[in-house]
């Protein structure tokens, strides 16, 4: 069974095409990696299948739902990790979850329940009490993992979740991952620029590029349609190996203020 | 309901934690009533109009709420690239009710910090007309911050980054506190400057809080009333509208 299909897809802003009219599929359970240089259309593309922004044309079914006409049914479908942190600086780890908890409509003894079970996985049950601006990167990206698996979606988003961390987090992180893939049957749906980690934990991989999905596959068969030895060697094959100089947004420029103001 | 209430106790968590932000945000209300409170003094009293310092703390009340009202609303611009915004708009809740409870928040902190400038210009000698008034001006302080914090949030909605933040301050703070009337009397005004004033909410604002507390208006506590409230349903509903068509 298909727990996502994308027909058509495309998304146009004031004449710049950033997906343009791509389709592909997500089985349910699948681990799927969503791959392309920046600017290809990655993120374009999850926020149009999490509801926040309206494609421009083409269909798109999350959980047999349609993000634009049921947006509630969608929402409550996914999990999701945004590449920025989104958690509130000023609350614990705990307060974060309730919050989420709140907002997802769960019943008070089993959101404490799931609360209490999802911090201990992430190995943060100890610091629930902590303010989340005395974490590491580490610890916020453990919290906004378990925080997007609390009302029990059937898909979860990561975009980018190892982004700046180091190896031994890493590795943490995609491990809990995998275990919730094995345990709970959920479907993910990341993006990362680390291709070894694509290799090593997606079971299908499409490559985006200028909007458009160049190649879509097992990683044996992409490296098998490009005759290269490793994913990294795939996708240079396919999406060349010119840097792209994404231009510089607002949101870029507000990442860089938030930084100076935090440090 | 319980969103809403969610999201209300979030904002005032946020205020009650953050203490540099409280005292920070009383630096300015305190320099005006002390510095013009104790500066232009003898001058209001030599021209007939009685005690400054009771004349101003109305005005001064209105100037934190308004600070703190349009900057709380604004606080969305923050969060809608980073912080929670993200996580409350992807979650099934309506936009009307995120807005609603980070408004009615927002509101609630505008209207302690009146309240602290209030405590404090009862030492720098502030005596109400009537002390079981202050109930009643106290929930026109609270009026006054959800009309503002609607307003901001409307802006915030519109902007989409904070450089515009400045230019807000300085280009609509400012002029809706200086032209007011928190600072002088509006009897007697030149006849611009006083239709200024009559378009500026915030002189509704501060009369009625001058209604309740000096027992001296301009327009009459009803006018008042009636302008702030139906002004203040316009902004909630505009604001909501805008805040639903935000699009990351």
């Amino acid at each position: 069974m298909n727990i996502i299909e994308v027909r058509g897809l495309s998304k146009r802003f004031n004449g710049f095409t950033a997906v343009d009219n791509i389709s592909f599929e997500v089985k349910q359970g699948e681990i799927f990696a969503f791959l392309g240089p920046n600017g290809a259309g990655k993120s374009t593309t999850i926020k149009m299948l999490t509801t926040l922004l309206h494609p421009t044309s083409g269909h798109m079914l999350l959980n047999g739902h349609n993000p634009v006409t049921d947006s509630a049914q969608v929402r409550r479908s996914f999990g999701i990790v945004f590449q920025d942190f989104s958690l509130d600086d000023e609350l614990t780890a705990y307060e974060n979850m309730e919050f989420h908890g709140v907002l997802y409509k769960m019943p008070p003894k089993v959101r404490r329940e799931r609360i209490e079970q999802l911090l201990k996985l992430v190995d943060l049950w100890d610091r629930r009490n902590n303010l989340v601006k005395k974490f590491s990167g580490g610890m916020k990206r453990r919290l906004e993992i378990a925080r997007g698996l609390l009302h029990h979606p059937k898909i979860f988003f990561l975009d980018e979740p190892t982004l700046g961390l180091d190896p031994q987090t890493r590795t943490h992180i995609w491990d809990y991952i995998k275990h919730l893939n094995q345990t709970e049957g959920i479907t993910i749906f990341f993006t990362t620029h680390y291709m070894e980690e694509a290799e090593k934990v997606a079971q299908r991989i499409a490559i985006i590029d200028h909007g458009k999905i160049v190649a879509i596959g097992t990683p044996v068969e992409l490296k098998a349609l490009t005759n290269t030895h490793s994913v990294e060697e795939a996708f240079l094959s396919l999406t060349g190996k010119t840097i792209r100089d994404e231009e510089a947004n607002n949101v870029d420029a507000m990442r860089i203020r938030r930084r100076m103001w935090h440090r | 309901m319980q969103t809403i209430y969610i999201l209300w106790l979030r904002q005032l968590k946020r205020y009650l934690r953050s203490k540099s932000r409280i005292i920070g945000a009383l630096g300015q209300p305190l320099l005006f009533l002390l510095a013009l409170g104790y500066g232009f003094g003898p001058i209001f009293q030599k021209a007939g109009q009685g005690n400054y310092i009771n004349y101003l703390a109305p005005g001064i009340i209105g100037m934190s709420i308004i600070f703190t009202s349009i900057f709380s609303g604004m606080e969305i611009i923050w969060d809608r690239q980073f912080g929670f915004l993200k996580e409350t708009l992807v979650a099934p809740v309506s936009r009307f009710n995120i807005m609603l409870g980070r408004t009615l928040g927002g509101a609630t902190v505008a209207t302690l910090q009146g309240i602290i400038v209030l405590g404090i210009s009862f030492i720098a000698g502030f005596r109400p007309h009537g002390w079981h008034l202050i109930i009643p001006a106290i929930l026109v302080m609270f009026l006054i911050s959800l009309l503002f914090t609607a307003l901001g949030t409307m802006i915030a909605s519109l902007l989409d980054d904070m450089q515009g933040f400045q230019l807000i301050i300085n280009f609509l703070v400012m002029p809706l506190f200086f032209l007011s009337g928190a600072l002088f009397p509006l009897q007697g005004l030149p006849a611009a400057m006083l239709t200024v004033a009559k378009l500026d909410p915030l002189s509704y604002g501060i009369d009625a809080l001058k209604a309740l507390l000096l027992g001296i208006s301009h327009f009459a506590l009803a006018t008042d009333l009636a302008v702030l409230a139906v002004i203040t349903f316009i902004f909630l509903s505009l604001g909501s509208y805008f805040f639903s068509k935000i699009q990351l």
